[in-house]
């Protein structure tokens, strides 16, 4: 009983100082298997995946877009990921100052596999590699669409309304 | 007779540029151009008398992609522009949307960094149109045969854009010297993340 209450105090420390530690930093790495299995979900869940750079500017532009509606819609119905295709070498110079001065909250995952030509069909056959670009998917009820180019906040929230 | 013939020609040449709108694909023909250069001239494509083919790339003086692959864009045009395959580069981005890809720009960069290939200004952006271009940097490998420009190859430079050094598939290189051994390219078609074109804003 004294150990559990030890643990739940424990965890609720830890998750206080992480969070505040890992704020604006929440970061992944993934390669090609991973992004097999998010574009794979079998969940009855909206996925919004984003595909962005910091040295894309119009991705940046975008990004407050992201994070709002993140905070705005319920979790269990969308989902939202961030995939950066920031160089690998700018991870440390670049991504993550960025995440941290610009407070992101939501999680990035960074792909790691440069060789675009090898997934970037898997991500949408119709998609030539330019960002911003985000896909809107939801397997379980056969919904894909991909959108390449800016979105305004507006224009967000209508397709994962027209989605959801 | 004659008149039969020239109105097939029409016929023929208004049919080659209902093709060349979308996208143009390996294997398609492709369309000349004219465009002026960041020395001031007026140039097309066939004012190279004596090139097998062309490197086109398009390209900006701003993109971080496109940067990555500058030095790469040089070294291109240095081994392949004598061999009869000149890198022709052309920025297309709107200097609205991209200050930094405006015509007075490329004339520095092009001064500073020392090119020695051909840099246009796509002002209309009807070349980027016409070739289907999307991103930078986004290349097309043209060879010519007769007079007749075909689309050999459309895609990346390499398959490492951070690190020149660890490409280990060279699509353009190998392209090149594939054409120039009169062998089939060995990879027509490629997709890389790139910057996105910067298309004008409709007012």
């Amino acid at each position: 009983m004294k150990s559990g209450k030890i643990l739940i105090t424990f965890s609720v420390l830890s998750a206080f100082f992480f969070g505040q530690e890992t704020s604006g930093q929440k970061i992944e790495y993934i390669k090609v298997p991973d992004l097999e299995k998010i574009l794979s979900n079998q969940e009855n869940k909206l996925l919004v995946v984003n595909l962005w750079a910091t040295w894309c500017a119009p991705c940046v532009k975008e990004l407050p877009a992201f994070e709002k509606a993140a905070g705005e819609y319920n979790q269990s119905k969308v989902r939202f990921i961030m995939i950066s295709l920031d160089f690998p070498s700018q991870i440390e110079t670049q991504l993550k100052p960025f995440l941290r001065k610009n407070k992101i909250s939501l999680k990035v995952s960074v792909m790691m596999d440069t060789d675009y030509n090898s997934w970037i069909d898997k991500v949408d056959p119709t998609w030539e590699g330019n960002i911003p670009s985000t896909l809107f998917l939801n397997n379980s009820k056969k919904t894909r669409y991909f959108h390449s180019g800016e979105l305004s906040e507006s224009e967000l929230k209508k397709l994962i309304n027209q989605f959801i | 007779m004659k008149k039969t013939i020239f109105l097939l020609a029409v016929v023929l040449f208004l049919t080659s540029i209902v093709r060349a709108e979308g996208p143009i694909k390996p294997g398609d023909a492709a369309t000349d151009f004219t465009l002026k250069s960041v020395k001031g001239d007026m140039i097309s494509l066939s004012d190279f008398g004596d090139a097998k083919g062309f490197i086109i790339v398009f390209t900006s003086n701003v993109c971080p992609v496109a940067k990555k692959y500058e030095e790469r864009v040089i070294d291109l045009h240095k081994e392949f522009g004598l061999k009869g395959y000149p890198v022709v580069a052309i920025n297309s981005n709107d200097a609205g949307v991209s200050p930094g890809d405006s015509y007075e720009e490329m004339k520095k960069v092009a001064s500073v960094r020392g090119y020695s290939f051909q840099y246009l200004r796509d002002e209309s952006q009807n070349v980027a149109r016409l070739y289907g271009a999307t991103n930078t940097p986004h290349v097309y490998i043209l060879s010519k045969k007769d007079g007749y420009l075909k689309v050999e190859y459309v895609g990346a430079i390499d398959n490492n854009a951070d690190d020149a050094s660890k490409a280990d598939k060279k699509y353009v290189a190998d392209a090149v010297h594939a054409l120039l051994k009169g062998e089939n390219v060995p990879v027509t078609a490629t997709k890389a993340v790139g910057c996105s074109l910067k298309w004008r804003q409709a007012k």
